[in-house]
């Protein structure tokens, strides 16, 4: 592996029109998966009098902090089938969006460091090939071989007793991820409208008509809410609730330094997973804060453990330096599932719950999502995730393969 | 880090305390005349305010208590402090001692007698304390 050139910065790739006073759908949430439901509402569905409406800056949300981790090794059918189908699409959509947005399948490892993430993870390698995801159990040795600057001795606090391995899975640049949905969009006709904060909805009966803003009053037939930890907020003012709570996660990167990290490695149960950019920092994700919080910060002992995990699991990271941290807001939900469909708001859709892996959702969101805006019904996809699952049981648990670390 | 003031032992570190998500929320009356959705009420959704937050914690590595707590969940801002089992207070009082400081009183090193209500905050700390309803 060598440091890569990056592409070029882009010049405006996108319009700055100013709103319509109407339109067919509105999406709320300019990060990745709002841009990616506009794409494929007006690529597959033919929409194209469409705006998305974004509070700030284009991307400048969850979409601009996380740490780019894209894999589709999750426990059950469900998870596996969206998952898996987001890769498939990572795989072609640098094509089909004319854009490299460096797709790195450098492979994604999961550490175990327990009896009980052995087998946990053996089983979801088993689940994992059942359902066509490529998958590995990886003794020490062979996690050796492939990360050689892990520690695996047994002489520490956590020893690593093996691993999964997922050799499709890896990172992507992910504002040009942005960047080339924006460009996209624009492209196909849909306003992109930045600095544009919904403050209310106009509503006919229990049909939503209109979307209140900070730029005044669009009147739109369809919304959809891309809108991640601040889901809630939005639910809130057009009248129904979530089962979602906002934590503030935390992730940081070093200096930058000579190619030495050729994979990925997540950790759940020390909390640290860590990758290598490909301009060269050490990109490290930490857990969520214990509280619920908006203020896009966590606390600095979250990432104090996550550091005393990461030099115990890589020990030439010592002399490595934070350069930047950071932490966005994550919409969590009880079962680590996301909520994609209808709300007991008519042609009103929901599109949260991602919680701390939305990243590598993106495209199959954006995919499904849309299917459900244009049609009104769930995609074969996100059936299984809609909200009225907190109400029939049908749980979809994916602590094992997401917790902490997505 | 957030520095809390637990009514029993003063001010500490946040590694210090667990969290317990939203306050006042009670077990229901009659459980077995709820239906599914009311059920999922119960189970699964919680307030989820930007803004004042009740919020219960508890000083898991001091006295053990549990206590309830507003918080801003923007400013991260402590705004009161109070006892479980008494309503959340109406207008937002400061907690006993100032956060960002180290509490140097009398009330740190005592277990529980000196806090401001001991009866209620030591008695009713994990049952649904009456009137504590949503």
């Amino acid at each position: 592996m060598s440091t890569q050139q990056l592409p070029e910065h882009p010049d405006f790739l996108w319009r700055n029109p100013e709103p319509k006073s109407s339109y067919d759908a509105v999406i709320v949430g300019g990060g990745g998966h709002g841009l990616a439901t506009a794409y494929f509402l007006a690529k597959n569905h033919g929409m194209t009098n469409i705006a998305v409406l974004e509070k700030g800056w284009l991307a400048g949300g969850n979409m601009a902090r996380n740490t780019t981790i894209i894999r589709s090794n999750y426990l059950w059918d469900e998870s596996a089938a969206i998952y898996e189908h987001a890769l498939k699409l990572w795989e072609i959509l640098p094509e089909e969006l004319e854009y490299d947005f460096l797709f790195s399948q450098r492979g994604v490892m999961n550490l175990a460091h327990t009896l009980g993430d052995v087998r946990e993870s053996i089983r979801r390698v088993g689940a994992n090939k059942l359902n066509g995801v490529d998958a590995e159990w990886l003794e020490p040795d062979q996690v050796k071989e492939l990360c050689p600057i892990l520690n695996i001795s047994d002489n520490i606090r956590y020893p690593v007793m093996g691993a999964t391995y997922q050799p499709r899975a890896g990172i992507a640049k992910h504002d040009h991820v942005a960047w080339a949905f924006a460009r996209k969009c624009d492209e196909l006709g849909v306003d992109i409208i930045q600095n544009c904060e919904v403050t209310g909805f106009l509503k006919d009966g229990n049909r939503v008509v209109g979307v209140k803003t900070n730029r005044g009053t669009i009147n739109t037939e369809k919304v959809g809410l891309c809108a991640a930890g601040h889901s809630s907020v939005l639910a809130e003012m057009a009248g129904f609730r979530l089962p979602i709570q906002s934590h503030p996660l935390q992730a940081l990167v070093s200096e930058l330094h000579e190619p030495v990290h050729p994979t990925v490695v997540m950790s759940n149960h020390v909390h640290v997973y860590v990758s290598q950019a490909h301009k060269g920092e050490l990109v490290m994700g930490a857990g969520v804060d214990s509280y619920n919080g908006y203020g896009q910060r966590g606390s600095f002992h979250v990432i104090e453990n996550q550091m005393a995990a990461a030099v115990e699991l890589f020990p030439i990271f010592a002399r490595a330096h934070v350069l930047r941290t950071w932490g966005g807001i994550v919409d969590t939900t009880l079962d680590a599932s996301p909520i994609v469909g209808t709300t007991p708001v008519d042609n009103m859709f929901v599109n949260c719950g991602w919680g701390t892996g939305g990243f590598k959702g993106t495209p199959a969101a954006g995919l499904t999502f849309a299917h459900t805006i244009a049609t009104g019904a769930p995609h074969k996809l996100n059936k299984p995730f809609a909200l009225e699952r907190f109400e029939t049981g049908a749980l979809i648990d994916e602590h094992g393969a997401a917790a902490v670390a997505h | 880090m957030l520095l809390i003031t637990c009514p029993n032992c003063g001010s500490r570190d946040e590694t210090e305390f667990h969290y317990g998500g939203q306050a006042h929320v009670a077990y229901p009356e009659n459980p077995n005349e709820l239906n599914d959705r009311e059920w999922a009420e119960f189970l699964f959704y919680r307030e989820n305010t930007k803004g004042t937050f009740a919020e219960r914690w508890v000083h898991s590595t001091g006295c053990r208590q549990w206590f309830n707590m507003l918080r801003d969940t923007v400013t991260y801002d402590i705004q009161a402090v109070y006892p479980m089992g008494t309503p959340r207070p109406a207008a937002a009082v400061p907690p006993a001692a100032e956060s960002g400081t180290a509490s140097t009183a009398a009330d740190s090193t005592t277990t529980g007698t000196a806090a401001p209500d001991a009866a209620s905050s030591g008695t009713a700390s994990t049952t649904a304390p009456e009137g504590a309803t949503k």
